[in-house]
């Protein structure tokens, strides 16, 4: 009976959840209920995961209106998969908020933040698993202004500003996809997406469809921050609380590069995008000078909050290279590359975020001589920045391999080498806080002994790059699923 | 193509959407951002209003034993939800200037790049 009524559960009890946060008041009770959310929500995300593989994908018919006239949620092989790495993120970060939010946010709020932070939660999973256009762009919404409103949280006043910037451009990309959402309606009559995909090639390529193709996806990329449309990503990550930036930045991201996939395949079709648009000379392009720049970029911070979030836009190239490239191999190393890279920077924020909660700071000065005095919390960071260099025997690791993989496909080398070089550049920046943290000593006056995090914070942040570690050598879920889904989004049988 | 009087609504809907949208980009002050920002997300609603209308179409409410055409509801309602999207917006993003206005005792954007910079 229950097991029937899964997608909508998904949704429905964050959702319920989130406002009775604000009714308890004290932060304890809320952060009680929001972990028991997030946890409930991660089974439920499992078990939609093992029957999606087991026996194709569910359409959930709400209020028994039958799509396309209803809303549908439809859950196939992707989305499952982005539905898991939403929830668990959600199901980590949460034990690790406890100490971190006591200590970065003002006992009255927190009623309020995991109010936020919930309702942040459903409205990414919504986007994941609703097939209805129009209900995508209000859980994007949903999911937004929540986000706005954590990153509002932050201790600093720069924090302000940067959601303040963060509203601006992420209702200019939400406004983008309705008009986009409007514009396909107009051509074809439905909103569902699977119903827009079957209909679409009877419309055909004329302006209204080319017009819908370039809003959504400019109002998808500024969503997800592909370069140049990039400029409200630093700000926010560097000044939002800890635990939103470590959330944010596993989930937020990923869940836009989703939305992009949904037009591009599942709306337009693999052969609209490769042919009539040619996506290729149009997305990887800017992707690899993402790859570049931001990397380039992020040697030259001096806050390491800010050099990962400049590490995450360059992240997002990666990914974006293997969409753009529109074959299997390519699609399947850009959707293992979201899952590995939500688990990497997730985990390496967190780590951050147990750094703030013992000095107080995140600029890479003040973390001289860390190496000794939170051995545990600095050694994840190293293992994290591995995976984010892509060593071998980590998660980067078999994102890269497998994006080379297609780019040598396409004779692209010039793509190869710059992903090799993006690599380069990423052992410069994480170099630079190994080498301050470990080589540096602390400075003078400073109490001796260690000032390690707490358990509570050490054993999520260690699951997250556990996870890069364990994802690097048994590929078979990550790769696995990616591939499925890929062969999926392109209508290849096998 | 030379149907312009017919287009009307579209062409209104272009005009805001541009005024909207070069508001949002050149001026310094928040709340003017804001209000730039609005006048975007109202072209859109006009957008969907229109495209909602059926030549001879009455309201669609049903009338009995007669032959009527009706507007196309849906997209009516589709905006209802986007206009309350559009409003919390809003409310948020003045919420913010508010708070900005606090922390920095202004709301021109390059005052506030200055006041960041020299902290």
């Amino acid at each position: 009976m229950i097991a029937a009524h899964l997608p909508v559960l998904q949704i429905v009890v964050p959702l319920v959840a989130a406002p009775f946060c604000l009714l308890l008041r004290r932060g304890t009770w809320a952060w009680i209920l929001s972990s028991i959310v997030c946890l409930a929500a991660l089974v439920i995300a499992a078990t939609l995961l093992s029957q999606v593989l087991e026996s194709g994908p569910i359409s959930y018919e709400l209020g028994g209106w039958a799509p396309p006239w209803g809303i549908e949620y439809r859950v196939d092989v992707l989305n499952a998969f982005l539905l898991l790495i939403v929830s668990a993120t959600g199901a980590i970060v949460l034990p690790y908020a406890r100490r971190s939010v006591a200590h970065e946010i003002p006992e009255s709020q927190h009623g309020g933040f995991y109010t936020a932070l919930l309702l942040c939660f459903t409205g990414l999973l919504g986007v994941a698993i609703t097939g209805d256009a129009f209900n995508l762009f209000v859980f994007l919404e949903i999911s937004s202004l929540s986000s706005y409103v954590l990153i509002a949280m932050g201790r600093d006043r720069r924090a302000l500003t940067a959601a303040f910037q963060y509203l601006v451009m992420g209702t200019i990309g939400a406004t983008f996809i309705v008009i986009g959402i409007g514009l396909l309606y107009m051509a074809t009559g439905t909103l569902n997406m699977a119903d827009l995909g079957a209909r679409l090639p009877a419309v055909g390529a004329n302006r209204t469809v080319l017009a819908a193709f370039a809003f959504l996806t400019v109002g998808a990329t500024l969503k997800l921050a592909l370069f140049p449309l990039h400029f409200w990503l630093p700000n926010a990550y560097a000044y939002a609380p800890s635990v939103v930036t470590a959330f944010l930045a596993a989930t937020a991201t990923k869940v836009s590069i989703y939305i992009l996939l949904r037009f591009f395949f599942t709306i337009f079709g693999p052969t609209f995008a490769a042919e009539d648009i040619t996506l290729q000379r149009l997305v990887v392009p800017l992707a690899v000078i993402a790859v570049l720049v931001c990397s380039t970029v992020a040697i030259f911070q001096s806050n390491v909050k800010r050099m990962l979030a400049y590490s995450s836009i360059a992240q997002i190239g990666y990914m974006m290279i293997g969409i753009g490239f529109d074959t299997v191999t390519g699609l399947t190393a850009g959707i293992v590359h979201l899952f590995n890279h939500a688990a990497t920077k997730g985990g390496l924020f967190l780590a951050l975020g147990c750094v703030v909660l013992r000095i107080g700071s995140c600029q890479l000065d003040d973390l001289a001589g860390l190496g000794r005095r939170m051995p545990l919390t600095m050694f994840s960071f190293v293992l994290g920045g591995l995976s984010l260099i892509g060593v071998p025997l980590t998660a980067g690791f078999v994102s890269k391999w497998y994006l080379v993989q297609a780019a040598i496909e396409q004779d692209n080398w010039l793509v190869a080498v710059a992903i090799l070089v993006g690599s380069l550049l990423a052992i410069i920046y994480v170099w630079r806080v190994v080498e301050v943290a470990y080589l540096r000593p602390a400075p003078e006056g400073t109490p001796a002994g260690g000032i390690e995090a707490p358990w509570s914070m050490l054993v999520p942040t260690w699951i997250l790059i556990g996870a890069s570690i364990y994802f690097g050598i048994e590929t078979s879920l990550n790769v696995g699923v990616a591939s499925a889904a890929a062969r999926f989004l392109l209508g290849v049988a096998g | 193509m030379m149907d312009i009087p017919g287009l009307y609504n579209y062409w209104i809907v272009i005009v805001l959407m541009m005024t909207g949208f070069y508001v949002v980009i050149a001026r310094g002050n928040l709340v003017k951002k804001i209000v730039g920002l609005n006048i975007f997300q109202t072209s859109v609603f006009i957008l969907y209003i229109t495209m909602g209308k059926v030549e001879g179409g009455t309201a669609p409410i049903v009338v009995e034993g007669a032959d009527v055409i009706y507007s196309n509801p849906l997209p009516h309602v589709l905006i209802l939800t986007a206009i309350v999207v559009g409003i919390a917006t809003t409310a948020l993003g003045l919420a913010l200037i508010v708070r900005i206005k606090e922390a920095y005792g202004t709301v021109e954007e390059d005052e506030i790049f200055a006041k960041d910079e020299s902290a």
